[in-house]
């Protein structure tokens, strides 16, 4: 084979001599697009899977961890939550509408591929700043295609995350999160078993469309990123909510063997890992499968992208069935091949073999590398803070910090998704996690994406860890107790020795902070080679924590309830400016060293606000991230229901700008009633977690007084216009 | 009293809307199927939201062609109980049953919120156990909500207080800020001449259990229970 070929198709010679090796023969062009495909960063994990090795993954909830289409945890009265994050990043930014839209597509068929029905959508969003119009019309795509396609198809989107930086700019991140519920006892696996058992295709028809997506996901972009806007797929929510209904209506039968969806690498990935998990062959006939366009080549039919597809191994009695059922909801579902004995995947096309290869090859024997590591050289010239002045008018600063985008409202993006379909929806968007109550039980589920890049950048082991810890004190504050994670890691090119030591670091921390919460990591996905024209990305490690409430009636929301109601700060206040988004902010910095984590201390936390939270000893809970103390006040004050304001006393002896505006990890402002606070402090000093009463709810400012000198007086209602408008303002058209 | 919750291909408020009928309200509910003749003897046949057929055409424009409709529609002309909410309502447009349009939703995008209705009539089977001027807080979620009529049906919707739910904020005024969608005067529901067929753009099963952050939707439908007990007793 030409060495342009080989290398055209993203395979280094070495890999190619592996090939060779494994088939025991020179493949051809269509044998080559298939490893291609299959060996490739997005599909083989061949950088990161020894690292990934090292999270844990076993636990008390876990049904199904790593390997399968999603993880799956047991959530108690016969019921499991099957969940999983994917990354739509390179395909978001070449057309971010379908890029966007296709990345909900996709995830949502890995959820109901297991026999689970989608319950809800929350998507971690990166983008460059909002003062520069592509960013703005990305953004704006993004959010419309999350929209298009998760409105249509009824799934709501109840939360998420986003953050602006320029590092961004010319690499979108757009990390999709799917949760679904299934009856424990009728979960499904991609298997394709019992010799003679036909193979279906059903869904929409097949096209050009996406053809080497998962190559071009594990590619750098340059200056001809353009020329890959064919690559991306079009979604279709209306094909895709047929084949949800049609799918889950086999599924509640015993029709079926195995099913799996066609995501990344389409009929390829799919006949062979269905074959390489059940240790089967498949004998496959391209001729069979429904084209939306003629003349396509074999190469073309088994890479094609299009959505909406599944694979389906039917029992061979069972097949009438099955194709009425796909019928009723108008859907093909054509019988493509069958499963054989042997391991092989053997495939015709107009008369002709055209493939025939081992399926262990293609799905188990991707190399893997330890590709070399080498701290970054930035990190020593980052780590100092030059010297910072404190303002003379904490106000103004306040006032730009909570209008920073990444801080300030996000209304105008969930008010365009759909995020109560399924009527679950307990807390609306904008609270610490999203809390959808269970049909029929009093318990309840909350969930949370976080990821702060700026940590990871400066420090990739504590970003890990920082990500885990306030993804679980999200969950902590509604009154979740966590049980599960996934994790999508945005990292640039791991051929680059300072980005897989990054990535290493990063893997490290979020391994040792999972297991001090004894979370297990349930599945996820990697994204490298988020480069564009040779500048990587800050490393974007994501969580997505899903927790368990007892009784949804005691879960806690973040806003301040009543006048006179006790403000009191769980954890302490330290001299920490490093990392801030008040020093992105104000000064341009992204510099210092991030915040300190304790594990223990941060869980000890999580325990006290989980027991008042159980014993109702809490009116509101909301934890301390970006933006600091002074940030976490005013969005408890906007969350209210008549956003009163707060009168705030501290005593540290710290620098007012940390104080106000410093990220301390491990910290949660709760309020009590007059009543309670008393017995809230007390349990605290029982579970030896420093628990100080800060102030009061009520008037109409927000102020602080730090040893009894006032360094911030803002009202309320200013607070709340900045806060509010600074997004909608940047798409308003200017007369 | 018996509830028919239609599904089309791409509803997606089917099975909210059912839940609400028979698990909160404990009415007996069925699901009527597109493809179907057969509207199972139903007392009340509801229109849920979503994107009926994909919607890629006009909003409803393919609905009002299924099998199924001919007979929603000949049912209506008989006196039966129709309702249709948010993709029900703008499929009840483009079948004639309700007279107007929808457009696009003034700013162009699709909005998903808790709004404020006013009650404008309390006087007919959907809304006999609310009072007029009361105020329902009901999310709505849809792309294509902004309510059009030519001049002269508008007038004739006023002239025949068949307004039934207008747009207002948390007080009752009815105001421009507070008509999200830019609906020609504030227009969220109406209903037809003879009193059986009402549309409205705000999801009312959303709002049905306190949990969710509002009961205020249930009125509409225990109107209609209501409305049916009190039909009953008529003929008796």
């Amino acid at each position: 084979m030409d060495d342009k070929i080989i290398k055209d198709h993203g395979l280094t010679p070495g890999e190619y001599g592996d090939i060779v090796r494994l088939i025991g023969k020179q493949p051809n062009l269509t044998e080559l697009g298939i490893f291609s495909v299959m060996w490739s960063e997005h599909c083989g994990y061949k950088s990161s899977r020894v690292y990934l090795k090292g999270l844990p993954t076993k636990g008390k909830h876990v049904i199904q961890g790593p390997g399968e289409n999603a993880g799956i945890l047991d959530i108690g009265d016969g019921l499991a939550v099957v969940f999983k994050i994917e990354s739509h990043n390179h395909p978001s930014f070449i057309e971010p509408y379908q890029g966007a839209a296709t990345g909900v597509g996709g995830i949502l068929r890995d959820i109901f591929t297991m026999g689970a029905r989608p319950i809800a959508v929350m998507d971690s969003l990166r983008f460059g700043p909002l003062d520069d119009p592509l960013n703005r019309s990305v953004m704006e795509g993004v959010v419309s295609g999350i929209a298009g396609y998760g409105n249509s198809i009824g799934i709501p989107t109840v939360g998420g995350e986003i953050q602006f930086d320029p590092g961004y700019s010319l690499n979108p991140l757009v990390n999709v999160f799917a949760l679904g519920l299934a009856e424990k006892d009728r979960i499904f696996y991609a298997r394709a078993e019992g010799a003679g058992n036909p193979v279906l295709y059903v869904g929409a028809k097949t096209g050009r469309d996406g053809i080497h997506g998962a190559t071009m996901a594990s590619a750098e972009f340059g200056k001809d990123t353009e020329h890959k806007r064919p690559n991306v797929q079009v979604g279709d929510p209306f094909k895709e909510k047929l084949l949800l209904e049609a799918c889950l209506e086999v599924m509640a039968t015993d029709m079926i063997v195995g099913i799996q969806d066609m995501g990344a690498a389409g009929l390829t990935c799919s006949t062979t890992e269905m074959a390489a998990k059940a240790g089967s062959g498949m004998d496959v006939d391209l001729d069979l499968v429904p084209q939306r366009e003629e003349g396509m080549t074999p190469y073309e039919i088994l890479l094609s992208e299009s959505q909406e597809r599944m694979l389906i191994c039917a029992k061979k009695d069972r097949v009438k069935e099955v194709q009425a059922i796909f019928a009723r909801w108008d859907l093909d579902a054509v019988i493509i091949g069958h499963v054989t004995d042997g391991g092989r995947l053997k495939v015709r096309f107009k008369g002709a073999e055209v493939v025939d290869i081992p399926v262990d090859a293609v799905v188990n024997l991707c190399p893997t590398y330890r590709r070399p590591v080498k701290a970054p050289a930035y990190l020593r010239k980052v780590a100092k803070l030059p010297e910072i002045p404190v303002p003379d008018d904490f106000g103004a600063a306040f006032l730009e910090v909570i209008a920073s985008p990444s801080v300030a409202d996000k209304e105008w993006i969930f008010r365009q998704y759909d995020h109560m379909i399924q009527i679950n929806t307990a807390f609306l968007p904008g609270a610490d996690a999203a809390v959808l109550r269970i049909k029929g039980s009093r318990r309840a589920l909350a969930m949370t994406l976080d990821g702060n890049s700026l940590y990871a950048y400066l420090d990739p082991r504590a970003g890990g860890k920082i990500a885990v810890a306030e993804a679980c004190r999200n969950l902590a504050c509604v009154g979740a107790r966590p049980i599960g994670v996934t994790n999508c890691l945005n990292f640039g090119n791991p051929e680059k020795p300072e980005v897989m030591w990054q990535f290493k670091e990063a893997v490290a921390g979020l391994s040792e902070a999972c297991e001090a919460f004894e979370i297990p990591v349930t599945g996820g996905n990697v994204s490298l080679y988020n480069d564009t024209e040779g500048a990587s990305i800050h490393p974007t490690p994501v969580l997505g924590v899903v927790g368990l409430i007892e009784d949804i009636g005691k879960a806690v929301r973040p806003g301040f309830r009543s006048n006179g109601d006790v403000v009191i700060l769980l954890g302490e206040n330290r001299d920490e400016l490093g990392g801030s988004e008040y020093l992105k902010v104000m000064f341009g910095l992204q510099q210092g060293v991030p915040p300190a984590i304790d594990l223990a201390r941060e869980r000890a936390v999580h325990e006290l606000c989980l027991e008042a939270a159980g014993l109702g000893l809490l009116r509101s809970a909301h934890d301390i991230s970006d933006g600091g103390l002074a940030v976490c006040l005013a969005e408890s004050a906007f969350l209210g229901d008549r956003k009163p304001g707060c009168s705030i006393d501290l005593g540290d002896r710290i620098r007012p700008d940390a104080l106000l505006f410093g990220e301390t990890q491990s910290r949660i402002v709760v309020t009590a009633s007059p009543r309670r606070a008393a017995g809230l402090l007390s349990l605290a000093k029982k579970r030896k977690v420093r628990a100080s009463r800060i102030g009061r709810v009520g008037g109409a400012d927000i102020v602080v007084r730090v040893r009894r000198r006032e360094v911030l007086r803002v009202p309320v209602a200013t607070a709340f216009k900045s806060w509010k408008e600074s997004i909608p303002s940047r798409y308003k058209i200017k007369g | 009293m018996k509830f028919g919750v239609v599904m089309f291909p791409g509803s997606n408020c089917d099975r909210d809307t059912f839940h609400v009928l028979k698990d909160v309200l404990g009415r007996d509910t069925v699901f009527l199927w597109h493809k179907d003749h057969d509207l199972r003897g139903v007392d009340t046949v509801v229109l849920p939201g979503g994107f009926s057929y994909g919607d890629y055409l006009r909003s409803g424009a393919i609905a009002r062609f299924s099998p199924l409709m001919q007979e929603v529609r000949a049912f209506a002309h008989r006196g039966g109980h129709v309702l249709g909410i948010c993709n029900g309502f703008q499929i009840l447009l483009e079948l004639g049953l309700l007279p107007g349009a929808m457009l696009r939703n003034k700013g162009l995008k699709f909005l998903c919120e808790f709004v404020h209705i006013r009650v404008e009539n309390a006087r007919t089977d959907f809304t006999r156990a609310a009072t007029k001027g009361r105020v329902l807080r009901i999310p709505i979620a849809h792309f294509d909500g902004n309510y059009y009529a030519p001049e002269g049906v508008y007038a004739g919707l006023l002239r025949t207080n068949r307004v039934v739910f207008r747009y207002s904020d948390a007080d009752g005024r009815i105001a421009a800020d507070a008509n999200v969608n830019g609906s020609m005067g504030s227009i969220a529901g109406i209903i037809n001449d003879g009193g059986n067929v009402l549309g409205l753009m705000p999801h009312p099963e959303r709002a049905s259990e306190s949990l969710l952050g509002s009961e205020d939707g249930r009125v509409i439908f225990e109107s209609l229970i209501a409305s049916r007990i009190a039909g009953k007793r008529l003929k008796k």
